[in-house]
């Protein structure tokens, strides 16, 4: 068990690496000059030439690109171009802003969406089903974005019963869950969609396994049978798409920060990208870059401890 | 040669030539009998039809400002209202299903053709070519579609064409993933064997024997993936990235509805509505078709 932890924590390094160098490729390769950019075309040659030597980006691009893996490595993720302040700085205030706004989604997705999506399953193409199936599809189809402010006009305009904007420190723990209620409801109504359809689909598979039709077969009650038989074994396919969905997740949560003026790492890349401040964007992606990559390793770790096959391979 | 050729000819015979017609007439009626995805199909000519006729439809000209009628609310005359700069609502969601529909059907034409090339290519050719492609793949696929389109759009600058590039890009890889498996599934089959050693060529083994087995896949893809690329249009559009003002797209107008959401709330209803129905269509005839195309939902 720890070997195989150990093992997969080793084989992150290489894919983190590999991300590394995508986004590198990504943000350098921009087209025109990045110091122009920043500065308008309207700036002095001195003034571009100057920030050019500031960025480095007058070095060879491998110069740049060790130049950039060694800061990394020493866990420096530059300074900002608009404010010369470092970026670490304001990723870290948030940063939990946006991993407390996932967390809560994910549960409200996961303990609304794995329960219709049983349901469905259950009673396929059956009334429920044809709800549920539209229900999750109409889930799929509506932007985050739009459901935000659905959510804001009824329940923070008409209704009044919720703040639509902000987000405040989390020392003040009740007014910070305040804020959270509708960014949470909006990203984890979003995620319900893709859990009970994917949940449905899974199911559908499980309940038509041999050990399914042999517990039905001996004559065991229909509510065993889905609950002890099927749905254990549902649940497994389930707990390795739950990554899935955080990731998927930490891409909408985007929007959703940007509607609640939330100030999370999603608003922070906004506002990077607006102001075409490279350095930063770099800094975000790599950010996203090991949130991602510590979340498939979380996933894998769960995996391997729910599932006897993977643990005795 | 010949024998071999005749052997084959009468071992198809042998099996009833039923197989790809009548597979692809039975998933054409499956389809049919699926009500929701007939929906979603009549939802889409609509749409591209309203796109191609928006000077016909349209009661106004979306761009005409009237600073005295701004923020009018709907009337006979002007069905959604005005927006803030007294233009018609109504006109300018109708005009912004024209960018929908481009950056959705374009963005999804460039995204897969590139990645099915990838794909194929990775599968067919194998070695480093293969390990090298599909890793930059995986790399692209972990991050979420929009914070991918984000980072490209970042890097390009807005408008209409960088948006088309930045949403094929975001979506190439996913591409490339699903024409992969089934390619490299399909480079052992005997089938392709056999073509092989009647001296058949890497393009038409290609073009012959393995498009037509990955196509229906595509398209279901491709279906559901142009229902994402409008989304992620409109998202972008909405963060302020997307084809820039006066021209009207939904994600902006929505945008704008949001700053007067206490005192004007129908601003954001149309553009909202109008988007909702686009990427359900596109959802809907995806499901459909991945339905039909499915042997094992036929049941």
């Amino acid at each position: 068990m720890l070997r195989h932890i150990i093992r997969r924590l080793l084989l992150a390094i290489p894919t983190l690496l590999a991300v590394f160098t995508v986004i590198f490729i990504i943000v350098r390769v921009a087209p025109g000059d990045p110091a122009t950019a920043v500065l308008g075309d309207n700036a002095s040659q001195q003034a571009v030439e100057a920030l050019r030597e500031r960025m480095g980006l007058n070095e060879p691009l491998w110069k740049q690109y060790l130049t950039f893996l060694a800061d990394l490595a020493r866990g420096d993720l530059g300074d900002s171009l608009k404010t010369s302040q470092p970026v670490w700085t304001q990723i870290k205030s948030a940063l939990p802003h946006t991993l407390e706004l996932t967390a809560a989604a994910l549960v409200i997705g996961l303990v609304v969406g794995v329960p219709i999506g049983v349901v469905t399953a259950v009673k396929r193409n059956q009334a429920p089903d044809y709800i549920g199936r539209i229900v999750s599809l109409v889930g799929l189809s509506l932007p985050a974005f739009y459901l935000a402010i659905l959510l804001i006009y009824f329940f923070a305009v008409k209704l009044d019963w919720f703040p639509a904007v902000g987000a405040p420190s989390f020392s003040d723990t009740g007014a910070n869950l305040h804020h959270l209620v509708l960014p949470a409801v909006t990203l984890g109504l979003i995620e319900m969609a893709y859990v009970a359809r994917m949940t449905r689909s899974v199911m559908i598979a499980v309940l038509s396994d041999d050990y399914v039709r042999t517990a039905r077969a001996k004559g065991l009650g229909e509510w065993v049978v889905l609950v002890q038989h099927a749905l254990r074994a549902g649940l497994i396919p389930v707990v390795s798409l739950v990554g899935i969905f955080a990731i998927s997740m930490i891409g909408s949560s985007v929007l959703v920060e940007e509607v609640f003026a939330r100030p999370g790492l999603g608003k922070l890349m906004v506002g990077a990208t607006k102001q075409k401040d490279y350095t930063s964007l770099q800094s975000i992606m790599v950010v996203y870059a090991f949130i991602i990559v510590i979340i498939n390793l979380i996933t894998d770790i769960i995996y391997t401890m729910i599932d006897p096959r993977v643990r005795y391979a | 040669m010949s024998a071999s050729t005749a052997l084959m000819a009468e071992s198809a015979d042998a099996v009833p030539p039923v197989d790809i017609v009548s597979g692809r007439r039975r998933a054409l009626r499956t389809f049919a009998r699926n009500r929701t995805a007939v929906v979603g199909v009549v939802l889409i000519a609509l749409l591209i039809l309203i796109a191609l006729a928006a000077p016909l439809v349209a009661p106004h000209d979306p761009l005409d400002q009237s600073v005295r009628n701004r923020l009018a609310p709907p009337s006979a005359d002007h069905l959604l209202g005005r927006d803030d700069k007294g233009r018609d609502v109504f006109s300018r969601v109708i005009y912004g299903t024209r960018i929908a529909l481009q950056v959705g059907i374009l963005s999804v034409l460039l995204g897969g053709a590139l990645g099915t090339l990838i794909g194929i290519t990775a599968a067919f050719f194998g070695g480093k070519i293969d390990s090298a492609l599909m890793r930059l793949t995986d790399v692209l696929l972990a991050f979420p579609d929009l914070i991918t389109g984000l980072l490209v759009l970042a890097v390009l600058g807005p408008g209409l064409s960088k948006m088309i590039i930045a949403i094929g890009l975001t979506i190439a890889p996913r591409f490339a993933r699903v024409a992969y498996g089934p390619t490299l599934s399909l480079m052992h089959r005997d089938f392709v064997d056999a073509a092989r050693t009647v001296g058949v060529g890497n393009a038409r083994i290609l073009r012959a024997h393995l498009l037509p087995n990955i196509l229906g896949e595509l398209v279901v893809f491709g279906s559901l993936w142009t229902a994402s690329a409008i989304r992620l249009e409109a998202s972008l559009s909405f963060i302020g990235l997307g084809v820039q003002p006066p021209t009207p797209t939904w994600g902006q107008m929505i945008r704008e509805g949001t700053l007067y959401l206490t005192t004007v709330p129908w601003y954001s209803l149309g553009p909202g509505l109008a988007l909702l129905l686009a990427v359900l269509a596109f959802n809907l005839v995806g499901d459909g078709l991945r339905d039909a195309l499915d042997p094992r939902s036929r049941s």
